[in-house]
C-alpha cells in the first residue's frame, strides 16, 4: 500500500511540472514583456524607456529562458523563467504587478475563505443527502417525482440568480442580515451565513438529484433485498445498510474539493464583498495583474493535485482490494 | 446588400451541416433510429424540443449578417455600405434596435424612470416623470388607454396564434392521416384525443405557446418597451433576444472545439495502450488540474492582452467581438475535452477487447480502418449524451464569465453581459428589475428545455439504463 501511495505521489511530480510550464508559456510566450508593459501602461504613446522602467521595475528585464551575460550558472537562474516560473515550485510567489507581497496576501486572505467554504460543504453535504435519502425513501411516489422535479429547476437556474435573489430577500427586503462586507473573529458569522445558505441551496439540485441515484443504485443491490427479507424496517435499512455503503463514492467525491475550498468561491466572495483568496483572484482578473493570476493557477493546481492524492488514499482506506493489491 | 460572412457564422453553418449529415445518416441505419424514437415518444422531450427549435431558429436567423446599402449620393459610382452589420433577425423585428429612450423605463411605462427637470408652457420649472419618445407614444392618454391597448393587441395576439396553429394542425393533420392511411378526420381526432405514438398534441401547445409569444412581441413590441429600457434607453427585450444567438454559439461551438480532440485522443489512448496512453493520459490529467475558470481566466487576460496590442487585425467592432467570441469558444473547449477522454479511453479499453474486435485484428483489417470502422459508432452514444449534457453548463457558465470578466466582448449582447450590468441596477432606488428578469427567464428557460432534453437522449441512448428498465 505505501508503495502504491509513493507512487502515486511521484507522479504528481511530473504533472506540476506541466502546468508550470503551461503557465509560463500563458504569461510569456504569447505575449512578451513588452506587450504586458505597454498594455500596463496605458496604450498610446508608450516610449520605449518607459517599457523598459517598467519592465525593470517589476522584474521583467531578464531574458526568457537563457541569459548569455550572466556568468556561470547564473545563465540560466538569472531568467524571467528560473525567476517567475521555477520558484512557484518553492512557493515564493513574488510580488504582484501593484508591488505587494503575493505570499502574505494570500495566507492573510485565505481565512475568510475559509470561514465560508467549510461551512458550505459541511452543512451542504447534511442537506442534500438527507434531501436525496428523503426521495430515495419515497422512490417512486408522486413525493419523489415532484423532488426530481425540483431539483431539475433548480439545476437549470444560473448561480448568479441565487446570489441575487437571496441578497435581495434577505438584506435589503427583510434587513437580516447585512448586504456585503466582513468582520474578522466571531463576528463574521452574520456576514458568513447568507453566502452559506446561498451556497448550501444552489447545490441542491445537481447534488440531490446525483446522490438520489447513488442510493437508488444502492437500494437495488442484492444485500439490502436480503436484509428486506430477513424483516428489517425499511428506515432502519436505509440508515443502516443503504447510508453508509452510499456515503462512499458521495465522500469520496468530497475528498477532491477539500483541499480546493481555500481558494475559495470567486462569484460568491465578490458578491458579498468577502476579502478571501477568490475575490482576490477575481479583482486581479479585473485589474489585469499577471503576477496573482500566475500565482493562484498554480496554487489552485497544487491544491487539486494534493485533492487527487487523498483521493487515492481514501480509496485505499475504504476499498481492501486497492490495499492490499 | 452585402453579405458578411463572420467566423462564427460560418462555424454554426457548418454545425448546422453535420448535424444535419448526422440526421441523414441515423434515417438509413435503425440500430440510431429506434433510440430518437423513443425520445420523440416522450411528452417532456417532444416540448423541450420545441423550445430548443424555437431558439435555434432565432440564433439561425441571426446568423445571417449583411450590411445595408446607403441611399445612392448624386454622381456618385459605387455602391456605399453602412459600417454597421445586422443580421436577418434585426431586419424582422424591424426598428427594436432604434428605438433609443433617454434612460431607464419600466417594462410597459409610458414615462421615463426618472424625474427631469423641464419648463413648463407658461415658463415655471417643473420635476416630473417625461413622456416616452417611442413607449406608448400613441396614445393620446396613457393613464386610461393604456391598459385596454395591450389588451386590444394581445387579443389580437392570440388570435393570429390560434389562427396560425390552426393552420398547422390542419396541414398536420393531412399529412399524417395520408401516412397512416385514414384520412385527415381521423389523423386529427386522433391527435387530440393524444393517441398518437408521437405526442404532436403536447408538441403543437407548446409552439402554441411559443407562436403567441412571438405574436405578442410583434404586435406589442412595435409601440411598447415590453421589457423596458436599460440605462442608456435600449430596448431590453431586443438586448434579450439578441442573447439568445450568443448563449447558442457559446453552447455548441465549444463542443464542436472540443470533440476532436477528446474523441481521436481518447480513442488513441484506449487502443494503442503502452506510451500512448501514458502521454495522452499525461495531458489531460496536467490540463485538468489547473481549476477550470483560472485556465479560462488566464487565456481570456492573454487573449486581451493580445487583441489589445494588434488592433490593425479587426476592420469593424463587428469582427472583433466575433473572434472574441470564437476564442472564447476555443478557450471553453480546450479546457473542458478532458472529461469526454477519459470517458472515451475506458469505454475504447473494454471494447478493444470484445471478440469482434480482436477477430477483426486477426484478420489483419488495418487499424485505422478498425477504429473508424469498429470502434467510433460504439462510441458515438457516449460523445453524444456528453454532447447534450454539457450545452446547458456551457450556456450557463457564460453569464459567470462575463460576470469575472474573461467573458464575451462588451458589445456583444448576451445574458452574462446583461446580468452583469443588472448588478448595479439592484442598488437603485427605486430598483430596476426587468432587465435582470428578462435574462434570467430566457436563459432558464433554455438550460431547463436543454436539461429535460439531455435526460431523455441519455435515457433512451444509454445502454446501461436501458438494461435496467
Amino acid at each position: 500500500m505505501f508503495a502504491y501511495i509513493i507512487r502515486r505521489t511521484l507522479y504528481a511530480i511530473p504533472i506540476l511540472i506541466g502546468v508550470n510550464m503551461i503557465t509560463f508559456v500563458l504569461f510569456f510566450v504569447v505575449n512578451s514583456p513588452d506587450d504586458v508593459a505597454r498594455m500596463n501602461l496605458g496604450m498610446k504613446h508608450v516610449t520605449p524607456e518607459a517599457i523598459e522602467k517598467w519592465k525593470a521595475d517589476h522584474g521583467y528585464d531578464q531574458p526568457l529562458l537563457y541569459n548569455a551575460d550572466a556568468p556561470g550558472v547564473e545563465r540560466l537562474t538569472d531568467t524571467i523563467f528560473f525567476e517567475k516560473s521555477v520558484k512557484l515550485f518553492a512557493f515564493e510567489f513574488g510580488s504582484s504587478d501593484a508591488g505587494r507581497d503575493i505570499g502574505a496576501d494570500i495566507s492573510e486572505r485565505m481565512w475568510p475563505s475559509l470561514a465560508i467554504a467549510v461551512p458550505t460543504l459541511l452543512l451542504g453535504l447534511l442537506v442534500h443527502v438527507s434531501f436525496a435519502m428523503l426521495l430515495a425513501f419515497f422512490r417512486g411516489t408522486y413525493l419523489d417525482l415532484s423532488g426530481v422535479i425540483l431539483c431539475v429547476v433548480l439545476m437549470s437556474i444560473s448561480g448568479l440568480f441565487y446570489i441575487i435573489a437571496g441578497q435581495y430577500l434577505f438584506s435589503k427586503l427583510f434587513h437580516l442580515v447585512p448586504v456585503s462586507g466582513y468582520e474578522p473573529g466571531w463576528q463574521a458569522w452574520r456576514f458568513v451565513l447568507l453566502p452559506v445558505l446561498i451556497g448550501v441551496f444552489s447545490g441542491l439540485g445537481a447534488s440531490g438529484r446525483w446522490y438520489r441515484t447513488i442510493f437508488l443504485e444502492e437500494i437495488n443491490r442484492d444485500y439490502v433485498r436480503t436484509a428486506r427479507a430477513k424483516g428489517l424496517p425499511e428506515l432502519r435499512l436505509l440508515f443502516r445498510h443503504v447510508l453508509k455503503n452510499a456515503m462512499v463514492p458521495i465522500l469520496t467525491g468530497v475528498v477532491v474539493i477539500l483541499p480546493l475550498l481555500f481558494m475559495g468561491s470567486l462569484i460568491m466572495e465578490s458578491f458579498f464583498g468577502i476579502p478571501g483568496l477568490g475575490s482576490y483572484t477575481i479583482e486581479a482578473i479585473q485589474k489585469q495583474d499577471f503576477a496573482i493570476v500566475r500565482a493562484m493557477v498554480f496554487l489552485g493546481s497544487v491544491l487539486y493535485i494534493i485533492g487527487l492524492l487523498l483521493t487515492d488514499l481514501s480509496y485505499t482506506l475504504v476499498d481492501p482490494r486497492i490495499r492490499l493489491s | 446588400m452585402m453579405w458578411v460572412l463572420l467566423w462564427t457564422d460560418a462555424l454554426v453553418f457548418a454545425l448546422v451541416a453535420v448535424i444535419v449529415t448526422f440526421v441523414l445518416y441515423a434515417r438509413k441505419h435503425e440500430h440510431m433510429r429506434a433510440p430518437w424514437r423513443e425520445v420523440v415518444r416522450g411528452r417532456i422531450a417532444v416540448a423541450a424540443l420545441v423550445v430548443l427549435m424555437t431558439y435555434t431558429v432565432t440564433g439561425l436567423l441571426d446568423s445571417v449578417h449583411f450590411r445595408k446599402a446607403l441611399p445612392m449620393q448624386d454622381g456618385q459610382q459605387e455602391v456605399q455600405y453602412a459600417g454597421d452589420v445586422v443580421s436577418l433577425l434585426d431586419g424582422l423585428l424591424g426598428d427594436l434596435a432604434t428605438q433609443v429612450e433617454k434612460t431607464y423605463s419600466a417594462p410597459f411605462a409610458t414615462t421615463l424612470y426618472t424625474r427631469e427637470t423641464v419648463i413648463a408652457e407658461d415658463g415655471t420649472q417643473q420635476r416630473i416623470f417625461p413622456r416616452l419618445k417611442y413607449g406608448g407614444a400613441h396614445l393620446a392618454d396613457p393613464v386610461s388607454e393604456r391598459v385596454g391597448d395591450i389588451a386590444l393587441r394581445s387579443l389580437r395576439a392570440l388570435g393570429e396564434a390560434l389562427l396560425i396553429i390552426l393552420l398547422l394542425y390542419a396541414l398536420l393533420s393531412a399529412w399524417l392521416g395520408r401516412r397512416w392511411n385514414t384520412g385527415s378526420a381521423a389523423a386529427a381526432l386522433r391527435m387530440l384525443r393524444g393517441e398518437t405514438d408521437v405526442p404532436w398534441r403536447t408538441a403543437l401547445v407548446t409552439l402554441f405557446v411559443f407562436v403567441f409569444l412571438a405574436a405578442l412581441i410583434v404586435n406589442l413590441a412595435s409601440v411598447w418597451h415590453v421589457f423596458g429600457t436599460d440605462k442608456v434607453g435600449k430596448d431590453v427585450l431586443y438586448q434579450t433576444i439578441k442573447s439568445i444567438r450568443t448563449g447558442l454559439v457559446i453552447g455548441t461551438l465549444t463542443t464542436l472545439v472540443m470533440l476532436p480532440f477528446a474523441v481521436f485522443l481518447g480513442m488513441m489512448a484506449g487502443y494503442f495502450r503502452g506510451w500512448v496512453d501514458d502521454v495522452i493520459q499525461y495531458l489531460y490529467t496536467t490540463l485538468n488540474s489547473i481549476p477550470g475558470v483560472l485556465l479560462i481566466a488566464a487565456s481570456v487576460l492573454m487573449m486581451q492582452v493580445y487583441m489589445d496590442t494588434h488592433p490593425e487585425l479587426f476592420e469593424t467592432m463587428e469582427e472583433r467581438a466575433d473572434l472574441r467570441l470564437l476564442f472564447l469558444c476555443l478557450i471553453l473547449g480546450i479546457t473542458s475535452w478532458t472529461g469526454l477522454c477519459r470517458l472515451l479511453r475506458g469505454e475504447t479499453l473494454k471494447l478493444r477487447e470484445l471478440e469482434y474486435v480482436q477477430a477483426a485484428d486477426a484478420f489483419g483489417v488495418a487499424k485505422a480502418t478498425i477504429l473508424m470502422r469498429h470502434l467510433l459508432p460504439n462510441l458515438m452514444h457516449l460523445v453524444l449524451i456528453a454532447v447534450v449534457i454539457d450545452f446547458s453548463g456551457l450556456v450557463l457558465a457564460e453569464a459567470v464569465l462575463s460576470y469575472v470578466g474573461v467573458g464575451v466582448d462588451a458589445t456583444t449582447m448576451s445574458w452574462g453581459n446583461m446580468i452583469n450590468r443588472a448588478r448595479l441596477e439592484m442598488a437603485r432606488e427605486p430598483m430596476v428589475w426587468w432587465s435582470l428578469l428578462a435574462a434570467f427567464s430566457f436563459m432558464f428557460m433554455l438550460v431547463l428545455a436543454a436539461n429535460l432534453f439531455a435526460d431523455a437522449v441519455r435515457d433512451a441512448f444509454d445502454p446501461r439504463l436501458r438494461a435496467q428498465r
